[in-house]
């Protein structure tokens, strides 16, 4: 018995080191084929107020597309919290689609995984040239001085949506152009008992799209020229304090915020509870929630002093949308045939529209229903007074790492303790150390 | 285990084995002996598939500097000898400072949510032991969190715990007057709290579900003997009921254990990636050095030093339970 016991115990081992090296390898296959030139896999990322709604927009192009050129492409919208994660896994397993939306602050991190297609000046070619494009948005498309690792699809910009009921009630003629009105603007509106602005406290991305327009505001980036991080350096520090006091000194962000991350505050600036909402493209999302587009107003989003531009006049990152195409697609020729597609000036009007985002694509911003009041601002703002998230690899991390740090001291000032510039020092020394040596 | 030496000697004199003939004999004996093996066989494929190959490549990447430089072909990630390991316990440095307070915090939250499901499930058992009417329907009811989908049943808990809009604020704030204020349960200190009544409230019934089959096997002529000797209620759970309950609570108590040691669900449903520093659940941790930070050599590392401490407590555990009631047999 108990030979038999040893042998079989023997086997398993045996069995799992083979099975263990057989699996060692990984994938090197490089470069991609067309061994499959009638089908395309693409991964959308959830644009709409829903996965239903993206189906439904999307769909009907991609029919538009199989028709034109006799390709099938199985759509899969994957959710934002699954996004990042999936992309990470196809790249490990070398299973993934052939074309896929990323988060254009995630090109310069997945560009380092080699796992998508460079853009270079061949590719770029084949989808009508690389000056198609606006600057801006080429801007987020990987680390700069290397091929793009994706072609934009969607841009978006932070605006400060504003209840025109509330600001009328509380006496308040034109939206704040900088955050000292902004916080005086608060106090009129608190006096008639509404909250003032709304913050996703607990939303790791969202916090780092408002601190680093802070940072740019004070004249301070979060990794120096050569690529290594600088966040305890003291205009970031008061930068992260600034956005931190909007809650925990000037109250304008209310306590409760602190714990948000589910688009809450989208939803509590619908109903009317609050007056103002800084966000990127909301208006579909707003539509969606039943606000009519009548009932907000949008600005830009306030500045320290002066009026929006570049330099410390940076109101927003450029926020958008790439699209880009896995390095091992069976379909390399289809794959390109549909980037073209989506960035083609029919199709870029179409699904902005439906997106109310801005395409990046010069020729189609020129489209009236892209000049009106509303996307105007917008256009505006990627235009004059955006910048680009840091382009380096560990964007990502750094994203998880501060983030979570903003989300800490957003505790912190809800629970009532005392935000100190040493406190946001503090925790953003852990958040440096947390990122990879180098 | 005084049992097992009377087993081959029931079995030699069972049916099948009758017939005489030294041939038939062997292949009877074989058939005897492969039998389990055979019966065990697709499992042990599918173990091997699904846990343990999974297992043996996690321990493997342990051992290389996987960021995500590498993962497209991790074949070619630079072995990095025990540096991943040397990272994730100097506890002087971040990581492993981060990685010893998610481990201590753990473990505080694994012994009062064990302590609790078994203590809640335990007594509810007891006292559900003699019929009155609604019993089965109080049974029932007891079962429910436990058969409830963890996401659908965490997000509910979320809802509750919620700052402006929930219920729990709701009743501890505006109707019993006992905080100053709203207290923030997702965010902050309290959101350990939160986070193990969710935990109990999840982990009982399985405990009460145990129990409660257990008691069926003590014979109810103990208790009636014993209340002829004049013993009490309390007499009779201690004297008769938790010894009869050993064995069941053995095993009982360890599996709980390594449930809620591992429980991923219900802190990422209840926290998502971030999760509030009183409340950095180990398995979430992992997570978060793994896959959001982008590096699974790391990641892998402290998967294996769990794996160890798992490992050591379950080992140890068996040990002094077993070597117990060994000597409670003799």
């Amino acid at each position: 018995m108990r030979s038999i016991r040893a042998a079989a115990t023997g086997a398993v081992t045996l069995s799992l080191v083979l099975a263990a090296s057989a699996c060692g390898g990984g994938s090197s296959t490089g470069g991609g084929s067309n061994d499959s030139p009638k089908t395309l896999t693409y991964w959308a990322s959830n644009q709409g107020a829903s996965i239903e709604i993206d189906k439904k927009v999307l769909q009907p192009e991609l029919d538009k597309f199989e028709k034109q050129t006799g390709i099938e492409v199985k759509l899969e919208v994957v959710p934002w919290s699954d996004l990042l994660n999936r992309i990470l896994t196809a790249t490990t397993s070398g299973q993934g689609p052939d074309v896929l939306n990323i988060g254009n602050t995630w090109s310069a991190s997945l560009q380092a995984t080699g796992a998508l297609l460079p853009w270079d000046a061949q590719n770029f070619s084949k989808i009508g040239g690389k000056d198609r494009f606006v600057d801006s948005a080429l801007g987020s498309t990987g680390v700069p001085g290397q091929d793009p690792a994706a072609v934009p699809l969607y841009s978006m910009a932070y605006a400060l949506y504003y209840n025109k009921q509330i600001f009328a009630d509380a006496g308040i003629a034109k939206p704040p152009a900088t955050w000292a009105e902004l916080v005086a603007d608060g106090k009129k509106i608190q006096a008639k008992g509404k909250q003032v602005l709304g913050a996703e406290g607990a939303n790791v991305s969202e916090n780092i799209h408002h601190i680093f327009v802070f940072a740019k505001q004070h004249g301070a980036d979060f990794f120096t020229a050569d690529g290594k991080p600088d966040f305890t350096n003291p205009k970031v520090v008061d930068a992260v304090k600034q956005y931190v006091d909007l809650m925990a000194k000037d109250k304008a962000i209310p306590a409760g915020n602190a714990e948000y991350a589910q688009n809450q505050s989208v939803s509590d600036f619908a109903k009317g509870k609050t007056a103002m909402l800084l966000w990127q493209s909301a208006s579909a999302n707003l539509k969606s929630q039943g606000m009519s587009e009548d009932a907000y107003g949008i600005a830009p989003v306030p500045v320290q002093s002066g009026t929006p531009g570049t330099g410390t006049q940076v109101n927003s990152m450029v926020a958008g949308i790439n699209l880009a195409v896995f390095k091992n697609t069976d379909n390399l020729d289809g794959a390109a045939k549909f980037v073209k597609f989506m960035t083609s000036d029919e199709e870029q009007k179409i699904l902005n529209k439906a997106y109310s985002s801005i395409p990046p694509v010069k020729t189609a911003q020129a489209d009236a229903a892209f000049t009106a009041p509303a996307n105007a601002v917008l256009k505006d703002t990627l235009a004059r007074s955006a910048a680009a998230l840091p382009q380096v690899p560990d964007e990502s991390q750094f994203e998880t790492a501060v983030g979570t740090a903003v989300k800490e001291l957003f505790a912190d000032a809800a629970a009532g303790r005392a935000v100190t510039t040493e406190s946001v020092k503090a925790k953003l020394e852990k958040a440096q150390q947390q990122m990879p040596a180098k | 285990m005084t049992t097992t030496a009377a087993e081959p000697a029931v079995r030699k004199n069972s049916p099948g084995a009758a017939p005489s003939g030294t041939p038939r004999r062997r292949t009877g004996r074989i058939r005897r002996i492969g039998l389990p093996y055979l019966l065990l066989l697709p499992a042990l494929v599918l173990e091997l598939l699904v846990h343990l190959v999974p297992m043996v490549i996690g321990i493997v990447m342990s051992f290389k500097q996987l960021t995500q430089f590498y993962i497209r072909d991790w074949g070619t990630a630079p072995w990095s000898g025990l540096d991943n390991y040397k990272v994730s316990v100097d506890f002087d440095a971040p990581v492993g400072e981060a990685l010893l307070h998610s481990f201590l915090v753990t473990v505080g939250f694994t012994l009062l949510s064990v302590g609790l499901c078994w203590l809640i499930g335990t007594a509810a058992a007891v006292f559900m032991q003699d019929t009155f009417r609604g019993r089965g329907l109080l049974r029932t009811l007891f079962l429910v969190p436990y058969a409830l989908p963890v996401y659908t049943a965490v997000i509910t808990w979320v809802f509750m715990f919620q700052h402006d809009n929930g219920l729990v604020n709701h009743v501890l704030h505006d109707q019993l007057h006992l905080t100053d204020e709203p207290s923030f349960w997702l965010i902050g200190d309290n959101s350990f709290w939160a986070l193990l009544t969710v935990s109990v409230w999840k982990g009982w019934p399985f405990a009460f579900l145990i129990v409660m089959a257990g008691l069926q096997n003590i014979p109810g002529e103990l208790y009636e003997a014993a209340a002829l000797d004049g013993a009490g209620m309390w007499q009779q759970i201690r004297r008769i009921t938790l010894p009869s309950l050993r064995p069941v609570n053995q095993v009982l108590v360890l599996v709980l254990f390594l449930w809620t040691f591992n429980d991923f669900n219900t802190p990422y449903v209840m926290f998502g990636k971030a999760a509030p520093q009183a409340a950095d659940l180990i398995s979430v941790h992992i997570y978060q050095a793994s896959f959001v930070t982008w590096n699974f050599g790391t990641g892998s590392a402290m998967s294996v030093l769990l794996l160890l401490f798992l490992l050591l407590v379950t080992g140890v555990y068996l040990a002094v339970t077993s070597r117990g009631r060994r000597t409670a047999d003799a």
